[in-house]
């Protein structure tokens, strides 16, 4: 018997060695990928002033960039979670029953409506800005926080009403059917039949909406101008844009920007990875 | 029975309504903030629409004016160079890494899985959190890149990436291929999943294994997806501002202007909303041109596949 598995239990092994060594490989490759992140955490660690050598490893870890960070740009960091949180609900709100009625509903208008929802996707940011900011003017929506909202909204909207209609495309509607003959309405049918049974897909159309308006840079860019409402993309930005840049500074910022979106990709990888790959191929 | 009838119809008419109440909110939505500001920008593109305008609300209409003012300024034409050779070179880089990357994660091996959704952060940063960490490390002086260089003797002197107009767009580029790198690794390796061992099995039977298997199976099977992936590669491209704002400004002279940071620069910082509208209705008609070739693409690749 020994003779018999002695050459598998070899092969096994050489197998499983290979393997290994493809892992790291593996890690290696992600290694160098990662390395501006790395770089980044590594150089908000380093004391204050610009920074004239940053050590290849944070050996003496200084954490005044993150207290001046916190001082400069506290404000910020709220501005843009209320912001972020605010356009991920609206984009939810509009684009779960769009994406329910797109998928399901039998109704005149749908082809064109899901022709156009595709094709935003594609019109550059630069359309959107040039034209909100010449009506956001008279109505005295620039530097508002509802009016970040409704703008940064414009790129939820389309990749939820997508991402979730994707998913309820394969629903079956008999459940739906059965509901209705129950004595619900469409709108009671909706709330407490679909939408719990649809979670998932309503997870990641609302951590993507809320990641793209956290992102957002050209609509604070263009439609704020003072310092009171600014997102913390903006006040990255302006950041560097001084001559007497505090590097450690400037990386603990861009280190807490980072937060919400490594948080979602760790707690919620699931979902992460369903929208990335759901957002483009359907 | 008439009551009966119109009662029905009544209820029909009553259920015909409340199912347009679904789409109602996100049409209008999509009217408001898509459909208006692309009508918006094609009227103001044939009006002189400046500074002044904020204040007494005159735009007078000026015809093509402003198309003929875009069309003769040498940085447009420099932009619109800068856009093509952006788009091209960030493409070809993303594509190329990005399918390398999932062919080597489409091995099995420990770990494989957790190391593939570690590659999707540099994704899901915002663009300006890249934008600053790359300009510390393109930075001359103390940039971890020139002093990488450096320690290994690849170079002397260290290279002014972002602020010599010599190499600012290759700058440009390779962030941008980075960035990039994370999505065309998703949607290439999906599609790697979704084509059958049994033919690379069938294939080997015949003689088709490593590069062979490659170019007469995986390729052509992975056809579809890869037109997918680089037609969206350049509708995104094509329209990024946020990491040329960020890392350049478009600058050195220009060096790394496109047609994107062109308009942002035209309507917000020179003030001629006219202009800025006249060149981003030529990035629209740019990107739209791509987006139906992408939307034809991918219908063909749901009906093949």
């Amino acid at each position: 018997m020994s003779t018999l598995t002695a050459p598998v239990v070899r092969r096994h092994r050489r197998r499983t060695g290979t393997a290994w060594l493809h892992t790291v490989v593996g890690i290696l490759l992600v290694a160098v990928m990662l390395f501006p992140v790395y770089w980044m955490v590594n150089a908000s660690l380093a004391p204050a002033g610009n920074s004239l050598n940053t050590g290849w490893l944070p050996l003496d870890p200084d954490f005044s960039g993150y207290s001046r960070a916190l001082a400069d740009q506290g404000q910020n960091l709220l501005t843009s979670l209320i912001v972020a949180i605010g356009a991920c609900l609206l984009s939810l709100v509009i684009a779960a029953p769009c994406a329910y009625a797109l998928a399901q509903f039998r109704i005149r208008g749908t082809a064109v409506l899901l022709f156009v929802v595709l094709t935003s996707q594609m019109i550059p940011g630069i359309v959107i800005a040039n034209a909100l900011y010449t009506v956001y003017t008279p109505l005295g929506m620039i530097n508002s926080i509802p009016g970040l909202i409704l703008a940064d909204a414009s790129q939820g909207i389309p990749f939820a009403i997508l991402i979730m209609r994707a998913y309820l495309e394969t629903f079956p509607t008999t459940i739906v059917e059965a509901a209705r003959i129950d004595g619900c309405g469409h709108l009671r049918a909706f709330w407490s039949v679909v939408l719990p049974v649809s979670r998932n897909s309503l997870i990641t159309a609302g951590i993507f909406s809320f990641l793209f308006a956290w992102s957002d840079f050209l609509m604070a860019l263009t439609l704020t101008t003072g310092e009171t409402i600014r997102p913390v993309t903006l006040g990255l930005y302006t950041y560097i844009g001084t001559n007497d840049t505090d590097w450690s500074a400037v990386m603990s910022t861009a280190v807490l920007s980072s937060l919400p979106a490594v948080i979602l990709m760790v707690i919620a990888q699931k979902y992460v990875a369903a929208g990335a790959t759901g957002g483009a191929v359907k | 029975m008439t009551a009966q009838r119109i009662d029905r119809r009544r209820s029909r008419r009553r259920d015909l309504m409340v199912r347009y109440a679904f789409v109602l909110p996100a049409a209008l939505y999509m009217l408001a903030f898509f459909g208006y500001p692309i009508v918006k920008n094609l009227v103001m593109s044939f009006q002189a629409y400046d500074f002044s305008t904020f204040f007494n609300g005159r735009a007078p209409f000026v015809g093509f004016e402003n198309y003929a003012a875009t069309l003769s300024d040498p940085i447009f034409v420099r932009a619109l160079t800068n856009t093509g050779l952006f788009t091209i070179g960030s493409i070809v880089g993303q594509f190329v890494l990005g399918l390398g990357l999932a062919l080597y994660f489409r091995r099995r091996f420990p770990l494989s899985g957790l190391l593939r959704s570690l590659l999707l952060l540099p994704w899901l940063l915002p663009m300006i959190v890249s934008a600053a960490v790359w300009r510390w490390i393109l930075e001359q002086d103390n940039g971890a890149l020139n002093r990488f260089l450096e320690g290994i003797g690849l170079i002397s002197d260290p290279i002014p990436w972002l602020n010599s107009s010599d190499t600012a767009l290759v700058a440009v580029i390779i962030v941008n291929i980075w960035l990039g790198i994370p999505f065309n690794v998703v949607l290439l390796y999906s599609g790697l999943q979704a084509i059958p061992e049994e033919i690379y099995e069938a294939g080997a039977l015949d003689g088709a294994t490593g590069a062979r298997s490659f170019a007469h199976l995986t390729l052509p099977l992975l056809r579809p997806v890869v037109s997918v992936v680089l037609l969206l590669g350049v509708i995104y491209t094509i329209k990024v501002l946020d990491l040329i704002i960020g890392l350049t400004g478009g600058g050195p002279a220009n060096a790394t202007q496109t047609l994107a940071t062109r308009s942002y620069e035209m309507s917000f910082v020179e003030f001629d909303f006219g202009q800025g509208a006249a060149l981003s209705n030529i990035l629209i008609v740019i990107a739209l041109a791509f987006s139906i070739v992408y939307l034809r693409a991918n219908a063909r690749a749901a009906k093949n596949g």
